[in-house]
């Protein structure tokens, strides 16, 4: 292979890279390879792997490329390579969700979302950087050290699915597993140029995704484009006996929709998500996106969600009130990192917990807890669950009028590393448009839509509750007349 | 000095016969090796998640209908958060808000006056893990097989007022979770135990007096021991000046006395908050009017019922309703055997139950099983045995594994009815006994035993009681 070949296949979607595997212009060991190769050449860079399986990833491969070959495995991800956040379980492989807490923490069973993709053939590459149990949107809260967006390496991925998004940007693996809980696989993808998709609270089965905050956890795709999104998210969602939370419902063939024509969408505008605090950048990308779904047809109209701008305060109560005792379990005492010679067991807790843990993470069980404390329970945490009823009512009067809800994904482009470091709050305003869609439970995807000053912008695209198929649809249509999608950082475009 | 009047409120953790854990598919039984029995949900390992177990839900609510409590429509599981290093989550699953048993209530009997005692409520919740503090290398073991095992922690109202109530309340709702079948009761194991919540107060005084809490008690025996004590030293430090305040303290069965475990000030703040995990619980009037179509007869209308249908008198019907296998089988015994219903319980709360204490067994247990036993009693209605020949027969059942009718047969038990053999032998006996004779004809009647006695004798005890009364009597006059 010409470096020129390497380089073309790494920007492929998964689709085509299967339907070269099928139509055997490459083999699953090949590609497997080349991904490996590519992470060894560039990753140094990004930062954006923990773990790299070789050796699995090879005999894998093997594995899949016989059952192809003899017509045991036909699913459109068969021999597809691909990397997980590293918070799914994931047996006899680390399982370390950026923390120290879980450095050398090796599960026992393996996430049902896994379990998934290894019936399906796709080929595990290595598990990807995140902020530390998932919490932060910059990746800069891992224990495994920050990931550098590939557009500008000075620059953050976002997160927490940061090393996800980055991974893809680069070429390093065409598609990912990410988990959203408050913007976590939309906002990294925005800023990283790619696609990706939170889907209905639900609708994916959180069995073996490691907790942050439990209400609000879910698995996301991130990928090349809205048709591979599609085929990876028929792949994992649907019912599982495991996962109480997880949806009953029928799991639609999400690629038999997506060439719907748009003819007569209707596209409402939240205009709470364009007041103070976009920038002008962005809005300008955006405004131009929509525009172009006029062309295709569709009619647009603005709409309120008028307690949108409560999402940051309640989602900073609910999230860490579950994750302080989501994060309860890592106690030093079964599994996990503990302390060096204890003196006691309160000893064995604050130390093993105090080593263990970043800064963002203390904060926010320090924050969940107080939040959860006797006296201040109605305040905070009952406050919080009114005011999520309130956007979620939002949300539900909204999809009277329209089909989709369009908007930014966050009020700016990438910003630079360490830029937010030291002030939270700040960074926690920037999720201020994904947090609202967390919050209701609603399922929104985020595509790439164009540049402001060499930066990726990204588009969200709202649906109602188990529209998933609408949301691809209408991404897909957008993908069919514009090439955003396919843009790759040329620092990454080599062999 | 002051009549004071005790306050006393239970919490009773019943643990439910589940065969599954209450959120995970892992076995509950008694006494398998440490951590064999512990899947990773029970570990809490990173992204398991709970399952609830819908036997656990189906037993609160028979328990709920059995006490006619109000059996909540939508109920919710809650975090309790609190660190040890037997609960692995570093929460239990619990429910606080909305439980899945309202308020109900249990009738007691304490000397012949029947009490009603109010339910709070009942909750399901799991129970943590064991830690083991003995020999192990000198550390703390941990054995998670009984983390989540599902409880059913049952709340009275403070409407008892004595130790005796108290016990008499925790004997009723014993009797009642092993009735209904959704606990063994087995105490030892940990399957049944309670915690007290006792103060006292001048009596006529309408306000409480405060309280403590005596924890996990696990024998009838100690918790009117704890109780008592617990009584006596919140009377002698008020009495002596003193309060009272509230806080934890631990009965040691050993000294027999509370010590204090943890002040109110030092209790934990357990920050409840509803399991995002979880599903709320929502019980359908078909699932309620499903479970009452199987609510099986109760203590108290099965005790009324023996009394009626069987005219068995109080201590009886007490002892055959204790527990319900004991009073299946005595009606299967009534039923099998024909015969009168007094004889058989008779039978069952002498010789049967005497058997049965004797080699520690439970009635379920019985080498004689309630088809062998009726078939026996049929035999002294139908006068083939006597009586005391029924007891050998029952030695013989109790041993081996022939039917009454071949022990019977082979050891030659079979009554003798026939008036002309045992006509002969009394004969022979007033002959060979003129001396008696004489005394019983001047009067002493106390001979007739004697020769009652000589007829049995030389009859191996066969010969039928009453041709021999009727037959002497005839003789001797």
């Amino acid at each position: 292979m010409t470096a020129a070949t390497q380089g073309d296949l790494s920007t492929l979607t998964s689709k085509e890279l299967h339907h070269k595997i099928v139509n055997k212009d490459i083999s699953v060991m090949e590609l497997v390879e080349l991904f490996l190769n590519r992470i060894e050449q560039y990753d140094p860079q990004l930062n954006a792997y923990i773990t790299v399986v070789q050796d699995k990833a090879r005999a894998q491969a093997i594995e899949v490329d016989n059952k192809i070959r003899s017509g045991e495995l036909n699913h459109p991800l068969a021999g597809v390579p691909y990397a997980l956040k590293d918070l799914f379980c994931t047996k006899g492989i680390l399982t370390t969700c950026g923390s120290n807490m879980l450095r050398n923490f090796k599960s026992p069973y393996d996430a049902t979302v896994y379990d998934k993709l290894n019936h399906a053939g796709a080929v595990l590459l290595g598990k990807v950087n995140m902020d530390e149990f998932a919490m932060g949107s910059s990746n800069e809260n891992s224990a495994f050290g920050v990931v550098r967006n590939p557009w500008d390496t000075s620059r953050v991925p976002g997160g927490s699915s940061g090393g996800s998004a980055a991974a893809i940007a680069a070429g390093l693996a065409p598609y990912s597993l990410g988990s959203d809980t408050g913007g976590s696989v939309r906002q990294p993808a925005s800023y990283c140029g790619i696609s990706s998709i939170k889907p209905t609270y639900g609708r994916i089965s959180r069995y073996g995704m490691t907790a942050y905050a439990s209400s609000l956890d879910q698995c996301g795709p991130m990928a090349r484009s809205a048709e591979d999104m599609a085929l990876i998210l028929q792949t994992i969602s649907g019912f599982d006996v495991r996962d109480s939370t997880s949806a009953n419902m029928p799991v639609p063939d999400y690629s038999a929709t997506l060439n719907e024509p748009l003819t007569g969408l209707r596209i409402g505008i939240p205009k709470e998500f364009f007041a103070d605090g976009l920038d002008a950048g962005v809005a300008k990308v955006i405004n131009e996106a929509v525009e172009q779904f006029k062309r295709l047809g569709a009619t647009v109209k603005e709409v309120s969600l008028p307690n949108s701008h409560l999402s940051v305060a309640a989602y900073y109560v609910i999230a860490p009130a579950e994750a302080s005792a989501n994060l309860s379990r890592f106690d030093g005492v079964r599994f996990g990192h503990s302390c060096d010679a204890p003196t006691n067991l309160q000893d064995l807790y604050e130390r093993s917990r105090w080593e263990g843990f970043g800064d963002e993470v203390k904060r926010r069980i320090v924050i969940g807890t107080y939040a959860l404390s006797s006296g201040y329970y109605d305040a905070y945490y009952l406050k919080a669950q009114k005011i999520r009823r309130l956007i979620k009512n939002d949300f539900v009067a909204a999809f009277n009028d329209v089909d989709v809800l369009m908007g930014p994904v966050t009020p700016t482009t990438a910003f630079k590393i360490g830029e937010k470091s030291d002030d939270p709050i700040a960074m926690y305003l920037g999720d201020i448009y994904t947090l609202p869609i967390s919050l209701a439970g609603v399922p929104a995807l985020s595509i790439p839509v164009g540049f402001s000053d060499n930066l990726p912008v990204g588009l969200q695209i709202i649906g109602d509750y188990f529209n998933e198929a609408k949301l691809l649809n209408v991404a897909h249509q957008y993908q069919q007349v514009t090439d955003w999608h396919r843009q790759s950082p040329i620092a990454f475009s080599g062999v | 000095m002051a009549q004071w009047e005790t306050v006393i409120g239970l919490e009773i953790h019943a643990q439910l016969a589940t065969k599954s854990k209450i959120f995970s598919g892992a076995s509950t039984a008694y006494g398998a090796e440490p951590n064999t029995q512990a899947c990773a949900v029970d570990l809490g390992l990173p992204g398991v998640l709970p399952v609830l177990n819908e036997d656990a839900v189906y037993k609160a609510v028979i328990f709920g209908m059995a006490i006619e409590a109000h059996i909540a429509p939508y109920s919710v599981f809650a975090r309790k958060n609190y660190f040890y290093p037997d609960l692995p989550k570093g929460y239990q699953i619990s429910q606080m808000d909305l439980p899945i048993v309202g308020i109900g209530h249990i009738d007691i009997e304490v000397d012949g006056e029947t009490k009603r005692i109010g339910v709070t409520r009942a909750h399901l919740e799991e129970d943590a893990g064991k830690s083991l503090h003995e020999s192990f290398h000198g550390l703390s073991g941990i054995d998670l097989n009984r983390a989540g095992t599902p409880l059913l922690e049952i709340v009275s109202e403070p409407d008892l007022r004595s130790a005796k109530e108290a016990v008499a309340y925790m004997r009723t709702l014993h009797e009642l979770v092993r009735y209904l079948g959704i606990c063994d009761g087995n105490m030892q194991e940990g399957s049944f135990r309670c915690d007290a919540n006792v103060s006292v107060r001048p009596k006529g005084q309408a306000e409480f007096g405060t309280r403590a809490e005596i924890k996990n008690i696990n024998s009838f025996k100690f918790v009117e021991k704890a109780i008592n004590h617990e009584i006596a030293r919140q009377i002698e430090l008020i009495e002596n000046g003193g309060t009272v305040v509230q806080e934890t303290r631990l009965y040691d069965s050993v000294k027999d006395e509370t010590r204090s475990m943890r002040s109110k000030e030092e209790a934990n703040d357990y920050r409840y908050f509803p399991d995002p995990d979880l599903l709320p619980v929502h019980i359908s009037e078909d699932f309620k009017a499903q479970i009452k179509a199987e609510l099986p007869e109760l203590p108290k209308a099965k005790k009324q019922r023996f009394k009626t249908e069987y005219a068995l008198d109080d201590e009886n019907a007490t002892i055959l309703t204790s527990s319900r296998p004991l009073a299946d089988y005595f009606e299967a015994v009534v039923k099998q055997s024909g015969c009168e219903a007094k004889l058989c319980a008779n039978w069952m709360t002498g010789t049967l139950s005497a058997a049965l204490n004797k080699a520690g067994l439970d009635i379920i247990d019985s080498p004689v099983n309630e088809q062998r036993f009726a078939s026996l009693l049929a035999r002294i209605a139908d006068n083939t045995i006597s009586g005391n020949i029924a007891k050998q027969v029952f030695e013989a059942l109790w041993q081996g594994t022939d039917t009454t009718d071949e022990i019977i047969e082979a050891q030659g038990l079979k009554q003798i009815t026939d008036t002309g053999a045992i006509e002969a032998i009394i004969t022979e006996i007033i002959a060979a006994n003129a001396k008696q004779v004489e005394q019983y004809r001047g009067g002493n009647e106390k001979m007739f035993g004697f020769f009652v006695g000589q007829v049995m004798k030389a009859m191996q005890g066969k010969a039928n009681p009453a041709e021999v009364n009727k037959i002497l009597n005839a003789k001797l006059s």
